[in-house]
Parts: structure tokens; C-alpha cells; sequence
């Protein structure tokens, strides 16, 4: 889904504690959806279709395991590049093109072109980071994490 | 910690989502040619290890009301980038926190966090609180808001 376009859209307080409870620690059991309904004090089915409905509403982008992508041994890193505002939509159709570029984002900055790069092996970034230097004439800012710290966020419905 | 083949086949069975039926840990067993036991076994070690970071909704943050994101970059001591990090991280607010190289001179920032908020002055304020805490060791930070998503896939891993 392309961010955004969606709008707000109406939750009940119900739809909201399914929100708030399962950003994580969805049971591996069985019958998950039935104990997972049973911990809220609702039905099997009006739980799984709550689910549905807010997938296809927009509301979830997804229902399930977040994997770790560097844990999987393939490569990860941000980038960005000071792109010239007259040749912005052209740069952006190159470094789009490439499948390994997950997500791109415009930013407010002479650094104004932000990406995430994420590739089947470590040595893939530094190629994927050649092809687009080459393709664009424009050097690429290589800022892969370092450390990463604890998360804390569950969105709040 | 590595994942086998059957690891493998049951991330690319489930990245996209659980099947929404009843017993999903069956489906996905029968997709890969195990027992639900073995998936459901190989799962729990995936979230012990790390591997799985977590399992249930990752809700749309722009659906739920979140509308600015603020990339917050913030120039520390090298020193204390473990110590500030681990407290930014913490925020509730902040939904990733990293540690990056600087590109001198011209980005001197060491440490992101991004920051979410239903609007910008939201964010601004959080930014200013950060700022604040972080006193001396605030040796220059911005925020950078993006204008537009040019591009959002998920991550996904192939054959």
C-alpha cells in the first residue's frame, strides 16, 4: 500500500485492544485465534474477522511474524543521496527500479533522497550502492546501523 | 543460530502474513510439508533467537492517526551514543533508534530516532524534550520530515 492514501478510518473500542494487546505475543498454539479471543473476552470468529476487516481497510499492513531481516544473513542499510532538485524525478526512477530498494522516502534536507537498501547477502549492498552511483553519477551516503536499540513503540489505536 | 531449510520455507510461508483460519500453524505446515508441532516448534526458537521479532498486527501508522514522522538525527560523543541511544530507544514515541557513521562535514549525526506523533508540533515538542534531556550532550540535532513515500515494499527474502 502506498502510505497515506488510506485516511483515517473508524475503530470501535474493540477493534482498538486487539490493536493495543497484539502488536506482538499473538499466541503459537493450536487454536491461536480462539486463545487469543478468550484473553480479550471475545469470540474465536469476531476476532478473525475484525482482523480481515482491518487488513482490508488498510488499517493492518499485515497479520503475523515480523522477521528480522539481518538475522536472516542478508544485508541491510539506510542511504541517501543530495539529489538536484531539476533531476529528482529521474533519479527516482533509477534508484526505484531496483529491487532492493524496500522503501524511499523524500526528505527535507539537501540530503533529500532517503532509501532502504536490504539485499540476499552482506556483499550485496556495496554492489547495489555501485550500480546506482553509476547509474546517476551521484555518490551514495552508505549509513548502515551500527547498533540498534531497544524498541519501544506499539502504536497506539 | 542459523535457520535450515524448513526455517527458510516457513518464512517465505508466512512473511506476507498468517493464513486467517482456525489453526493457521496447520496450514502453514501443510504448505511446507511438516507437522504443525515441527512449525509451531521451529517458530517459538525463531522468536527465542530474534529471528522472529514479533507476531500479531503491524498496523498501518498513517491509518491509525500517525501522520508526521520525524527522522530526528542528533550529533552526540561517541562516548555516551550507547547510553543516549538505549534512552531514546526507550521513548514511546520512538519506534527505531540507531546508531550510524557521521559522513563529515557534512553530517556530523550519529544517532537516529524516529519519532511519531498525529502532527508536527507533536513532534517538534517530543524533538524539544529530547533536546533538553540530552543538555550538553546535544552538540547539534535536525529533524527530517518526509514530503513524500516514493517507494514502500516490504522486506522480503527469495528462493
Amino acid at each position: 500500500m502506498r502510505g497515506g492514501k488510506t485516511g483515517e478510518v473508524r475503530l470501535d473500542d474493540t477493534d482498538r485492544r486487539i490493536i493495543n494487546t497484539y502488536q506482538g505475543g499473538f499466541p503459537v498454539s493450536p487454536e491461536p485465534f480462539k486463545d487469543a479471543a478468550r484473553a480479550l473476552g471475545l469470540e474465536e470468529e469476531d476476532f478473525m474477522e475484525r482482523i480481515r476487516r482491518m487488513l482490508d481497510q488498510g488499517i493492518l499492513t499485515r497479520f503475523g511474524p515480523m522477521y528480522h531481516a539481518e538475522k536472516l544473513g542478508g544485508g541491510l542499510t539506510l542511504a541517501a543521496i543530495k539529489v538536484p532538485e531539476d533531476r529528482f524525478e529521474e533519479v527516482n526512477t533509477i534508484v526505484n527500479a531496483l529491487p532492493e530498494v524496500a522503501h524511499n522516502y523524500a526528505r527535507e534536507h539537501a540530503l533529500n533522497m532517503w532509501f532502504v537498501l536490504a539485499t540476499e547477502t552482506p556483499e550485496g549492498i556495496a554492489e547495489a550502492i555501485e550500480r546506482i552511483e553509476v547509474a546517476t553519477g551521484l555518490p551514495v551516503y552508505n549509513m548502515p546501523k551500527k547498533k540498534e536499540f531497544f524498541i519501544g513503540l506499539r502504536f497506539e489505536a | 543460530m542459523s535457520i535450515d531449510a524448513l526455517d527458510r520455507a516457513i518464512i517465505k510461508a508466512t512473511q506476507e502474513g498468517l493464513p486467517l483460519v482456525a489453526r493457521p500453524y496447520d496450514a502453514v505446515a501443510e504448505q511446507v510439508g511438516t507437522s504443525a508441532a515441527e512449525v509451531m516448534a521451529r517458530m517459538r526458537s525463531m522468536l527465542e533467537d530474534g529471528i522472529i521479532r514479533r507476531i500479531g498486527c503491524v498496523p498501518n501508522h498513517y491509518a491509525l492517526g500517525y501522520k508526521a514522522n520525524g527522522m530526528t538525527v542528533w550529533d552526540v560523543p561517541d562516548s555516551r551514543v550507547d547510553a543516549i541511544g538505549g534512552k531514546m530507544g526507550a521513548l514511546d514515541f520512538v519506534s527505531h533508534c540507531y546508531h550510524r557513521p557521521r559522513h563529515l562535514p557534512e553530517w556530523p549525526y550519529n544517532l537516529f530516532a524516529m519519532v511519531h506523533a498525529r502532527n508536527h508540533e507533536t513532534v517538534d515538542a517530543r524533538v524539544e524534550e529530547m533536546a533538553a534531556s540530552l543538555g550538553e550532550d546535544d552538540h547539534g540535532h535536525r529533524v527530517l520530515y518526509s514530503t513524500r513515500i516514493l517507494k514502500k515494499t516490504g522486506l522480503r527474502i527469495g528462493g
